[in-house]
């Protein structure tokens, strides 16, 4: 079966700041592999050459077995992406905004009503569909991100620090979302985050640190006989009030 | 996404979709839609009315007669609002790449040529329906052009809308914050309209200063002037209108460049 992403030795500079440096992992379908890093690690960067927004010059990433450099239209047809910050037209509503995602896939008006439904029902947004983003919370706009990431059937799931300012409910509401869709087996998910408590002992982990990956396996394998805070602090040799930033 | 999807058909449901949004944001912004009507009204209804005595007009193409000031300044208004409207789109452009949402539309399957057109068809059609409403607001002010006009200006406000809203695409990509947009309205909109056969003839200029005309004669505004104006009267001018689509397609060109990932301006900007 073909991998949902495979990146391969990937490397990035902004002029003489090496980003990447020689990355590789691999997303199945109906994992979720959780990307750890702290700020700055290279992970927005790594999802920003994955969704074309930057070229990638080294190395390959594919996803879903099309090269996003020399097949960008079905690579970024076949995945879902949730930003950092916040993407969503504050102007509309949810629906709208879902309409408008929908029509930049080529779905028309008609099929995506349905799917808007669909997918709001799946992120527990249904009764919000007609309310405008600016009068969301934090955790409802997430969501709502997340709804819009799916409106296409993506078999790659992108989400770059995707509970950033949450409190903590809503962080947990999120999470859960998301473990939901990887459970389901229809959807591969790279999940990036610095917060620890965000991934299961069982789950696949990329450790990435200044750019390179410097611990791939689950995160009980890289942990071993430690938490895997400490094993991270002990691997990147940073400090834990990084990442509480 | 079943491969259809990424065909024509596709691509027209792209269109509608960028179309709709920008419609649906300009019609939530009435006082967008109210400035842009009063900006070449109070032109029309002060400036035009106490020049009209002052400013004298011989017979020039496309006109037969003697024409009235305020007939002959309202193909300038009408590009004044294209000219203004090009530039509202670069500045939405450059908002939605401050709040992410610009990130939507990049991360689309269409090629970004194509995505970033869509987005200027968007923008000029939300500017000719400005341009009629001022031209009707103008028929009550006795601006009445022979009927066909409001049909043959219809090509002519779709190259210069497009011409316009190419160039204020490119200025989108190389403006790094909203706050340094201030800076367009005063070296490109008022530049470019005062610098142009907008609101006087070119022999008129030529009269005053050499290297004002021939700075008017340099700038690509003057032929959207004058391609809007003789269409406004069911003629055309080949002329303008090879300078407009010229002048569209390198700046078009010079668009696409910047903001594709792998050459330009946008993808290189650390994010």
């Amino acid at each position: 079966m073909t991998a949902a992403l495979r990146v391969e030795g990937v490397s990035h500079a902004f002029g003489k700041v090496q980003a990447l440096n020689g990355v590789s992992l691999t997303v199945e379908q109906g994992q979720f592999v959780a990307l750890l890093g702290v700020n700055g690690a290279g992970k927005s960067t790594l999802f920003s050459l994955i969704t074309r927004l930057y070229d990638n010059i080294s190395g390959s990433i594919e996803v879903c077995g099309h090269d996003v450099r020399r097949q960008p239209g079905p690579a970024l047809a076949r995945m879902g992406v949730v930003f950092q910050s916040r993407s969503l037209d504050m102007s509309l509503t949810i629906r709208q905004n879902l309409r408008y995602h929908a029509a930049l896939h080529g779905i028309g008006r008609r099929e995506a009503v349905e799917r808007g439904d669909r997918v709001l029902e799946r992120v527990g947004l249904l009764d919000k569909g007609g309310a405008k983003v600016a009068t969301l919370s934090g955790g409802q706009v997430r969501r709502a991100e997340i709804a819009r990431a799916l409106m296409h059937d993506p078999t790659l799931l992108l989400l770059d620090e995707a509970t950033v300012g949450l409190d903590v409910r809503s962080r947990a509401d999120v999470v859960d979302t998301v473990r939901a869709l990887a459970d389901s087996g229809e959807v591969g998910i790279l999940w990036a985050t610095h917060l620890f408590d965000e991934v299961r002992t069982d789950d696949p982990v990329v450790l990435l640190h200044k750019g390179e990956v410097l611990a791939h396996g689950t995160a009980a394998a890289i942990a071993g006989v430690q938490t895997l805070s400490d094993r991270f602090l002990e691997l990147t040799g940073v400090d834990e009030r990084e990442i509480a930033a | 996404m079943t491969p259809n999807r990424l065909g024509w058909s596709g691509r027209l449901v792209a269109l509608g979709g960028i179309v709709w949004r920008e419609a649906i944001r300009f019609a939530q912004q009435r006082e967008r839609f109210l400035s842009a009507l009063v900006r070449p009204l109070v032109w029309l209804f002060i400036f035009a009315a106490g020049f009209r005595s002052v400013l004298g007009l011989s017979i020039t193409p496309p006109y037969e007669t003697y024409v009235l000031y305020e007939v002959y300044v309202t193909p300038g208004l009408c590009a004044m609002i294209q000219l203004f409207n090009g530039m509202q789109s670069s500045l939405s452009m450059v908002y939605d790449r401050e709040t992410g949402a610009m990130r939507t539309l990049l991360v689309s399957p269409y090629p970004r040529w194509f995505v970033l057109s869509a987005k200027l068809i968007a923008g000029v059609a939300v500017s000719i329906l400005q341009v009629y409403a001022f031209l009707l607001i103008a028929w009550f002010w006795d601006i009445r052009p022979p009927p066909i006009g409001y049909l043959t200006l219809l090509p002519a406000l779709i190259l210069s809308g497009m011409m316009l809203g190419a160039i204020g695409l490119l200025l989108s990509s190389t403006i790094k914050q909203l706050e340094n947009f201030a800076g367009v309205m005063n070296f490109v909109i008022f530049p470019m309209f005062f610098a142009s056969s907008a609101l006087y003839p070119l022999w008129r200029i030529q009269e005053s200063s050499e290297l004002l005309y021939d700075i008017c004669w340099l700038n690509p505004f003057t032929y959207a002037v004058e391609l809007i104006r003789f269409a406004l009267y069911g003629q055309v001018n080949w002329t303008a209108t090879g300078i407009v689509v010229a002048v569209m397609a390198a700046f078009m060109a010079a668009a696409i460049y910047a903001y594709d990932p792998s050459k330009g301006l946008v993808g290189r900007k650390r994010g």
